[in-house]
């Protein structure tokens, strides 16, 4: 493997204008997240969209997004130190900050949404093994703990040419952590919608597809907020990923759906939301299809289009549309009521056997940004305090063979 | 908080010396001859009685009536001017005078309801007479199959 | 307190015999009550209580289980349908095809394979060892996840702050909370306020008792007629069952 020992691994300048603008805008959202799940705490979960019905809204939404995004994000320190490409060795570190951010942000969501976060240290003690949520909690903070510990492996001068046995480890970690949250609702034999063997796999894609879009996001965010020079190396291998992540995501989903059709008890929820959904169809073809595959991977695969700006542009379509992609799955599939009589019209007070609504409140959506924030906020101030990015990401300094090619045209030129 | 608690226990263990003195707040006299155990140790076990007690009732099905939480509020109501028992938003109530003063926090009348109930709800109907079927047993034939009798 | 007790006791002896009738008219027995455990011991797995709803007897028009459960849980409601709790409700059904109709009350099924209990990541959704279903209202974090899992829709969320609640059902904001079984009422030997409700003021649909105690009328009843449980090819094996769908 190579290395490149004259690469220099600075913090963030924290006292340029574009940084503290930034931090001070986060660090507002977070706290306004924290005020909106405060007031819903207070009032009680009626304030929000959620219901007796539709028990799970939009901070799960926000939620899901992050966590999956968390196990993403780490994708670019993994396929340096355990596939040996040293191109993406440069970033390895912050992508696993990133990972680590992201999974906080996302688990914070989750928290400030209980009924009763006053008992999170009941969460910690009491532990039923055979719930998939519990296995959860388990993976997170193991995830957490190997993810730290990686990172000291990258970061540490003697420790990093070390750091392939904890990157293997590491990332094994995040492929079970994907199948456990895909599991949450695999699991639900009841929800037409959800159990099914395809959500594992699924969820595997989509973390690879919405991890890589906020890595690219943030890692030409900082070069731009920082002025580090950014070349194409690496960002160019960044667009193919983000391309054959977007697209494996998509196939995932139609298989899901496809699979489905054939079972003759789903063909009835599929078409829910294929076809006749509504919202949900719409965000399906429109966002999570649409804008967030089709329209990415045409930024991303036209030769043409290539540029740092189309490449954000499109990472950005595929947070949106995985944002949507997320709301179908989990609200859509709380929409559609559970059968409990196969084959009979049913009618009661609490609305059995009809399509479930929901409108997500404000409070609700300004938790889920607050998570969003919290994630970039410990990005923006772990890069503040410690080196996770080199002071140039030019192609001469990361790629050894565009600096070797680079030497050698020097060389070649000097006798003249 | 544990050092006010250490204290407020070590201040009625105190007064247990001098009869009529029982520590800094003016705890309410219990009804009854006397409490479950003697009241230097209720003082300080309680809330391991009153947890034990919980999970007893709540995964066995443990009831007897006489160290429940509702039986220590039906012995140690404490009546306001107009002779109701007062709730826990007074500050009268048998649970918050220690708690106020230890700065102890309780959420269990989030829940649970902080006076004797009103009327016996849960239990005076069963003591009724057996109830009768309601209608003759024999009325729709005895030997015919089901018979759906659907909406009246 | 020890005299009501002991009538208490005479009653269930009494009902302990229950006369085996005609298809269809079955339930019209008395409720059968439990036996009578003395109030210092557990339960044990020796009994799974059960109930049995007659749906050829259960009338449309009737709600007597379920203004009776509000009124013995103290759901008083804040005129919210969509939050408010419910832990039993009248479902109407009807084959479109034939046009055959019926009304049934579906409560949490008591599952011997509870969904809800699987899910749960801190164990607060437990069941007795005498098969009643419940939440540990003291150890539940209010996820929901239990309600996702639930195949019967049983559970509700308290989405507010509660006031005025019975002493027989302490509830608050931010827990999970279902039919009980009425455990505070059979761990005394009454039987469940909605059974009794059917009998005094329905039509006497609704049956309790021991599915494992042979004398019991409910479990005489399920050994020689048809019964089915709701989505029972969930193999969640309800303690619920019902007559005529
Ligand atoms: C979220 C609601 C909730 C909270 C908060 C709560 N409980 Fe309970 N508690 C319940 C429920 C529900 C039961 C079961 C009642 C039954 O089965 O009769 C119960 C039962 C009990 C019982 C056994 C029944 C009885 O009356 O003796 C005890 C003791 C008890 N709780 C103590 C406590 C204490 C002490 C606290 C505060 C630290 C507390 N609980 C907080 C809901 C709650
Ligand atoms: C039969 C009625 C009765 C019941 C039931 C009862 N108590 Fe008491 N309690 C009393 C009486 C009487 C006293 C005063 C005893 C004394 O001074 O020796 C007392 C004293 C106490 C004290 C000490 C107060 C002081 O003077 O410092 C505490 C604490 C207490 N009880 C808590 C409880 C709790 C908790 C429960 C329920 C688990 C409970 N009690 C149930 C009658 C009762
Ligand atoms: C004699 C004063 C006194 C009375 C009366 C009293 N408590 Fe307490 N209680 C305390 C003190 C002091 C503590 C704190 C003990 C500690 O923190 O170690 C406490 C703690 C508790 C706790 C544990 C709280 C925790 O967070 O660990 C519970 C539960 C509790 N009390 C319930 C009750 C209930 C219910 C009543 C009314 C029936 C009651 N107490 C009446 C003094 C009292």
């Amino acid at each position: 493997m190579a290395h490149m020992p004259d690469l220099v691994f600075k913090e963030l300048n924290a006292k340029g204008t574009a940084f503290r603008v930034l931090f001070v805008a986060l660090a507002g959202l977070f706290l306004i997240g924290l005020g909106a799940a405060f007031y819903m705490e207070h009032s009680g979960h009626w304030v929000t969209g959620m219901t007796n019905q539709v028990v799970w809204g939009m901070p799960h939404v926000f939620a899901v997004f992050l966590i999956v995004a968390a196990s993403g994000a780490l994708n670019v320190a993994s396929i340096s130190s355990v596939f040996g490409k040293s191109v993406y060795k440069p970033a390895a570190p912050l992508s696993a900050l990133l990972a680590l951010a992201l999974l906080a942000g996302g688990l914070a969501v989750l928290v400030l949404d209980l009924g009763r976060p006053d008992r999170l240290i009941v969460a910690m003690t009491h532990f039923n093994f055979k719930s998939i949520f519990a296995a959860n909690i388990i993976l997170y903070t193991g995830f957490f703990a190997i993810v730290l510990v990686y990172l000291w492996f990258m970061m540490d001068r003697k420790l990093k040419y070390k750091s392939s046995g904890p990157g293997t480890f590491a990332f094994i970690w995040r492929l079970v952590l994907t199948t456990g949250t895909g599991s949450i609702f695999g699991f639900l034999v009841a929800r037409e919608a959800y159990s099914s063997a395809v959500m594992a796999p699924l969820f595997i894609a989509m973390s690879l597809a919405f991890g890589t879009a906020i890595f690219i996001l943030v890692l030409l965010a900082v070069c731009v907020i920082d002025k580090r020079p950014l070349g194409d190396v690496l960002t160019e291998r960044l667009r193919v990923l983000l391309a054959v992540f977007v697209a494996t995501t998509a196939y995932l989903a139609l298989v899901q759906h496809v699979t489905a059709a054939y079972w003759a008890g789903r063909v009835d929820v599929v078409s829910f939301i294929l076809l006749n959904g509504g919202v949900y169809t719409f965000l399906f073809w429109g966002v999570q299809m649409g804008l967030g595959t089709i329209f990415p991977l045409a930024l991303t695969l036209v030769p043409r289009l290539r540029s740092h700006a189309t490449l954000a542009f499109a990472s950005v379509l595929v947070v949106l549309g995985g944002l949507a992609q997320v709301y179908v799955i989990i609200i859509g599939g709380q929409a559609w009521p559970l059968t409990l009589f196969p084959g009979y019209e049913v009618e009661s007070s609490f609305f059995d056997g009809v399509v479930q609504s929901y409108s997500p409140s404000f409070p609700e959506i300004l938790l889920g940004i607050g998570g969003f924030a919290l994630a970039l906020l410990i990005v923006a101030f772990g890069m503040a305090i410690l080196r996770f990015l080199p002071t140039s990401l030019a192609d001469a300094d990361i790629d050894p063979h565009a600096k070797k090619r680079l030497l050698e045209t020097e060389e070649a030129g000097e006798p003249a | 908080m544990r050092i006010l608690a250490a204290l407020l226990i070590a201040l009625s263990l105190g007064g247990l010396a001098l009869p009529v003195l029982a520590g800094p707040p003016d705890v309410p006299k219990g009804a009854g001859e006397k409490c479950l155990a003697d009241a230097a140790t209720m003082r300080r076990n309680h809330m391991s009685m009153l947890m034990h007690r919980r999970d007893a009732t709540m995964h066995q099905g443990v009831r007897a009536s006489t160290n429940g939480l509702k039986a220590c509020l039906d012995c140690h109501a404490v009546n306001d001017g107009a002779g109701q028992p007062v709730g826990i938003d007074s500050d009268k109530h048998f649970c918050r005078v220690c708690h106020d003063y230890a700065a102890v926090k309780v959420d269990c009348f989030e829940c649970h309801a902080s006076k004797p109930a009103a009327k016996k709800a849960a239990e005076a109907p069963a003591e009724a007479e057996p109830m009768a079927p309601p209608e003759a047993a024999q009325e729709s034939g005895a030997a015919t199959p089901p018979k759906p009798e659907g909406p009246k | 307190m020890s005299d009501c007790m002991s009538s208490r006791r005479d009653l269930l002896k009494a009902a302990g015999a229950a006369t085996l009738l005609a298809p269809g008219v079955f339930l019209l027995a008395a409720p059968t009550p439990s036996k009578a455990r003395p109030e210092d011991t557990a339960t044990d797995s020796s009994v799974r209580w059960g109930l049995l709803v007659d749906t050829n007897r259960c009338d449309q028009e009737c709600t007597a289980c379920v203004t009776a459960c509000k009124e013995e849980m103290g759901l008083t409601g804040h005129g919210r349908p969509a939050t408010d709790a419910q832990y039993i409700r009248k479902v109407e059904i009807a084959e479109p095809k034939t046009g055959f109709t019926r009304s049934l009350p579906v409560m949490c099924q008591h599952c011997s394979s509870p969904p809800c209990v699987d899910v749960c990541p801190t164990g607060a959704s437990f069941k007795r060892a005498d098969g009643i279903v419940l939440v540990d209202r003291h150890v539940c974090i209010g996820c929901r996840y239990c309600m996702m899992a639930c195949p019967y829709k049983a559970r509700s969320f308290v989405h507010e702050t509660t006031t005025d609640q019975l002493p027989n059902n302490p509830r608050g904001k931010g827990c999970v909370e279902a039919c009980t079984l009425c455990a505070h009422r059979v761990d005394a030997g009454i039987v469940p306020a909605c059974v009794e409700a059917c009998h005094s003021k329905g039509r006497g649909a609704m049956l309790f008792g021991d599915l494992l105690n042979p004398e019991h009328a409910i479990t005489q009843v399920v050994a020689q007629h048809p019964t089915s449980q709701i989505r029972a090819d969930l193999k969640t094996d309800p303690g619920v069952r019902y007559h005529g769908i």
